[in-house]
């Protein structure tokens, strides 16, 4: 499709769909039969054979024209899931999965972590075995945002022990409502619980939910965890003025008196990086490559992070005294669309940004990832190298 | 600087006491509650441990140690993130009166506090944590009321006595005024750090007994808040040190990629450079306590040196162990955020790091 028959969709949905009057999960439906879901991709899959880059060109309309985004009320699902999906998915599994995805009738979660395999994602032990038809599936995982809400999780699993940790992993789609899956609520230090233990105790998976070959899924994964890293990191490209908030915040902090030269300093230097890190995510998203993020997901999920932690903080401190209140410590849970607890406080938005940091890979994995992967720089010595998983301490 | 074997004496003791009584999960169990302390425990360190009346003047009740003990009791209190009202009664309030010039006040109210059984704070700031208007005081026949508010007040709601400076004709003065007091209004805060309690103060026609002279309170003030910053850098001290020590522990323990997550250099230097915030911390705070103690004229100085830098610095080391532990250091059950949320409450108490730095300026007339 070209940008001149893209626009002519995009017109067409928004008017036979005005955003204002339409359902939101009603709006996503035609906008994923329109092939504007993700340009890139075929007709079937919810895309117009599009030039990746023309995507930027669909946010942009359909944000100025206040049409809901799909990622609030989906956000694991339309950020990592659809992607890895896209990639990895044979058709029949496409066609089941993407489009009540897409349209956020059927939420969906990552099913990563475990508590003794964090940033060694490859380092998992929850274990999927071949019973006939089916798999079944036998092990817990952490710090599963969304699961209380989700109806799929995509999950790996080892299916085979005896050889190196990556050679031993096979991706699948799980049921969350399978009997044998548990999900319990993880207290997070914000007060809210976005994030779940979940538990599988022998929940049958069928074969036709294999992502990928046997053995194959650590490949399934990679592509999840890119995907990560652009969508936490590429959210700014979306934004507005950028940094604006910090200025405005410091000139209602310095008409009650508070403002100094420091503040004022780092108001302007925070903006700065504010713009920088827009700047990379807009050149991002123009050298976008068939959804295949490239390094740049990774520098802005490192930057942003980083900001976002400075800038929440100077956020706070603003308040003066204030900022060591907290309006609300009840457990919440979150419900989607995401953010409709409300807008969080300075302060617990200063309190969440802690997790910038460490989810979705950590900047200290991240910073490893620049050096090694981009930069080419030697890795570091490893011991788990060539080592049957079972044979690796853990 | 070093401790004497008494001083280590003294740790030693209070260590133990705090081992018993403010474990973790007795932290967790009072900071969910409204006053935030356990009263049989408030009531054994001032009958077994005469911890309130430490550094009170035997003539007062207390057992006349210096303000270097007291500083160094407030660092094992902040290892272990005590709950109780201590900072605002046996620091704060107890300053307050012995910096006064009034010795009749000392006599009456000092031995309760130093006993435990009066639990009194300060109130002194306004709305932007500054020292200054606010509360105005009116002579009046039957002695003085006050009128306004204070915020910030710590464990304001559940103190007996509350010390409050206001204006009066001659100019900031000290008050004191007694829970329940006609026209006394407090609300509780919801504060960050559950661990210590906040309120705002109103006060319509309350009340009040003057202290020391009408129109003595500023430099009052001024140096009860230099004791504060001190005070508040020790405890933090420790809490700055417990958090070094989580870390590391954990980076000893924790196996990823087959080796322990410290022998990466990156988690190996996030730890040493803590550490050097740590150490940093400990040599400020110390001698900021020792001039404390000794009266000598640096202690504006050093207060505020010390305020900048260890509040920073304890800052920085309990948000690294949320890093260095990860996922779990971001949840609820574990104590990194316990720390994290103290240290950034005494950051902004007393002045943050950079009006501290600004004083200095001043000082130094740059
Ligand atoms: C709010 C939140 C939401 C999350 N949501 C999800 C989710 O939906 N699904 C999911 O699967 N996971 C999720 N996670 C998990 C997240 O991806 C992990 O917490 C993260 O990858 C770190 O793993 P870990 O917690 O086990 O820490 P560890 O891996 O134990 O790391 C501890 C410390 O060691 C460092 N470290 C580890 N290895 C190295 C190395 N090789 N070199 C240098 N430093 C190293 C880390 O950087 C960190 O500082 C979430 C986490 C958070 C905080």
């Amino acid at each position: 499709m070209s940008p001149e028959e893209l626009t002519a969709a995009i017109d067409a949905l928004l008017r036979d769909h005005p955003p204002a009057t339409t359902d939101p999960h009603e709006f996503f439906a035609a906008r994923f039969d329109a092939g504007l879901a993700w340009v890139w991709v075929d007709p079937s899959d919810g895309g117009s054979n599009a030039e990746p880059a023309l995507q930027g060109l669909v946010e942009q309309r359909l944000t100025e024209a206040g049409a809901p985004v799909p990622g609030a009320y989906n956000p694991i699902g339309i950020g990592m899931c659809g992607p890895t999906l896209l990639t990895h998915g044979t058709p029949e599994q496409r066609a089941r999965y993407l489009r009540p995805l897409y349209t956020g009738e059927e939420i969906w979660c990552q099913l990563f972590s475990e508590p003794s395999a964090g940033s060694d994602v490859a380092g998992l032990a929850a274990r999927a075995r071949r019973d006939g038809d089916d798999w079944i599936l036998d092990g817990q995982k952490v710090w599963t945002s969304f699961a209380h809400l989700s109806h799929r999780g995509l999950i790996l699993a080892r299916t085979d022990p005896t050889v190196p940790k990556h050679n031993g992993i096979t991706a699948f789609v799980v049921d969350m409502h399978a009997p044998g899956v548990d999900v319990r609520p993880l207290r997070q230090l914000t007060g809210d619980a976005e994030f779940n233990e979940v538990f599988f105790d022998g929940v049958r998976i069928p074969d036709g939910d294999r992502l990928g070959d046997v053995g194959a899924g650590w490949r399934v994964g990679t592509t999840t965890l890119m995907n990560e890293r652009v969508s936490l990191g590429g959210a700014i490209a979306t934004r507005e003025e950028p940094g604006a908030g910090l200025l405005e915040s410091y000139r209602v902090a310095a008409a009650r008196g508070e403002g100094n030269p420091v503040r004022r300093d780092q108001a302007i230097q925070l903006w700065i990086e504010a713009n920088v890190n827009y700047l990379t995510a807009v050149r991002a998203a123009a050298g976008g490559n068939r959804g295949k993020p490239g390094p740049e997901g990774s520098v802005l999920k490192l930057t942003s992070a980083e900001f976002n932690q400075r800038a929440a903080e100077f956020q706070n401190d603003l308040l003066g005294p204030a900022g060591a209140l907290l309006p609300a410590h009840e457990m919440r849970r979150p419900t989607l669309p995401y953010g409709s607890m409300g807008i969080p406080s300075t302060q617990t938005t200063f309190l969440r940004s802690r997790a910038n940091t460490i989810e979705g890979g950590t900047s200290e994995i991240l910073r490893n990832i620049l050096g090694e992967r981009v930069l080419g720089l030697p890795g570091d010595v490893r011991v788990d190298k060539g080592v049957a998983w079972k044979d690796v301490p853990r | 600087m070093s401790f004497s074997p008494e001083q280590e004496e003294l740790r030693a003791t209070v260590r133990s006491f705090l081992d018993r009584h403010s474990d973790e999960a007795a932290v967790r169990r009072l900071m969910e509650t409204d006053d935030g302390y356990d009263p049989a425990v408030w009531n054994l360190m001032g009958t077994q441990l005469g911890l309130q009346g430490l550094y009170i003047p035997e003539e007062y009740g207390g057992s006349g140690f210096s303000f270097a003990e007291l500083c160094l009791v407030l660092e094992e209190m902040g290892a272990r993130l005590l709950c109780a009202p201590f900072f605002a009664s046996a620091v704060l309030a107890a300053s307050a009166l012995l910096e006064s010039d009034d010795e009749e006040a000392k006599k009456d109210l000092l031995p309760g506090i130093a006993s435990g059984e009066t639990i009194a704070t300060l109130a002194y700031s306004n709305d932007s944590g500054q020292p200054d208007g606010a509360v105005t005081a009116t002579s009046t026949p039957a002695g003085y009321t006050l009128d306004g508010s204070r915020h910030f007040v710590l464990d304001g709601a559940l103190a007996d006595l509350i010390l409050v400076v206001a204006c009066a004709d001659a100019g900031p003065s000290l008050f004191a005024v007694e829970k329940g007091a006609d026209g006394l209004t407090p609300t509780r805060l919801p504060t960050m750090d559950l661990t210590r309690k906040q309120a705002d103060l109103t006060f319509d026609d309350t009340p009040a007994r003057l202290i020391g002279a009408e129109g003595s309170a500023d430099e009052v003030l001024q140096r009860v808040l230099q004791l504060a910053c001190v005070a508040l850098v020790n405890e933090s001290v420790g809490g700055a040190r417990a958090v070094l020590e989580q870390a590391t522990t954990y980076a000893k323990e924790r196996l990823q990629f087959g080796r322990p997550i410290g022998s990466f250099q990156a988690i190996k230097h996030r730890c040493a450079d803590m550490l050097v915030a740590v150490e940093g911390s400990r040599s400020a705070a110390y001698h900021a306590a020792t001039v404390a103690a000794t009266g000598d004229g640096q202690l504006a100085v050093i207060a505020s040196l010390a305020k900048s830098y260890v509040s920073e610095a304890y800052f920085s080391v309990a948000a690294e162990n949320i890093q260095v532990h990860g996922g779990i250091g971001f949840t609820w059950e574990h104590p990194a955020h316990l720390y994290f949320k103290r240290a950034k409450s005494a950051e902004l108490l007393f002045g943050d790091p950079i009006s501290h730095r600004e004083l200095l300026a001043q000082r130094f007339g740059l």
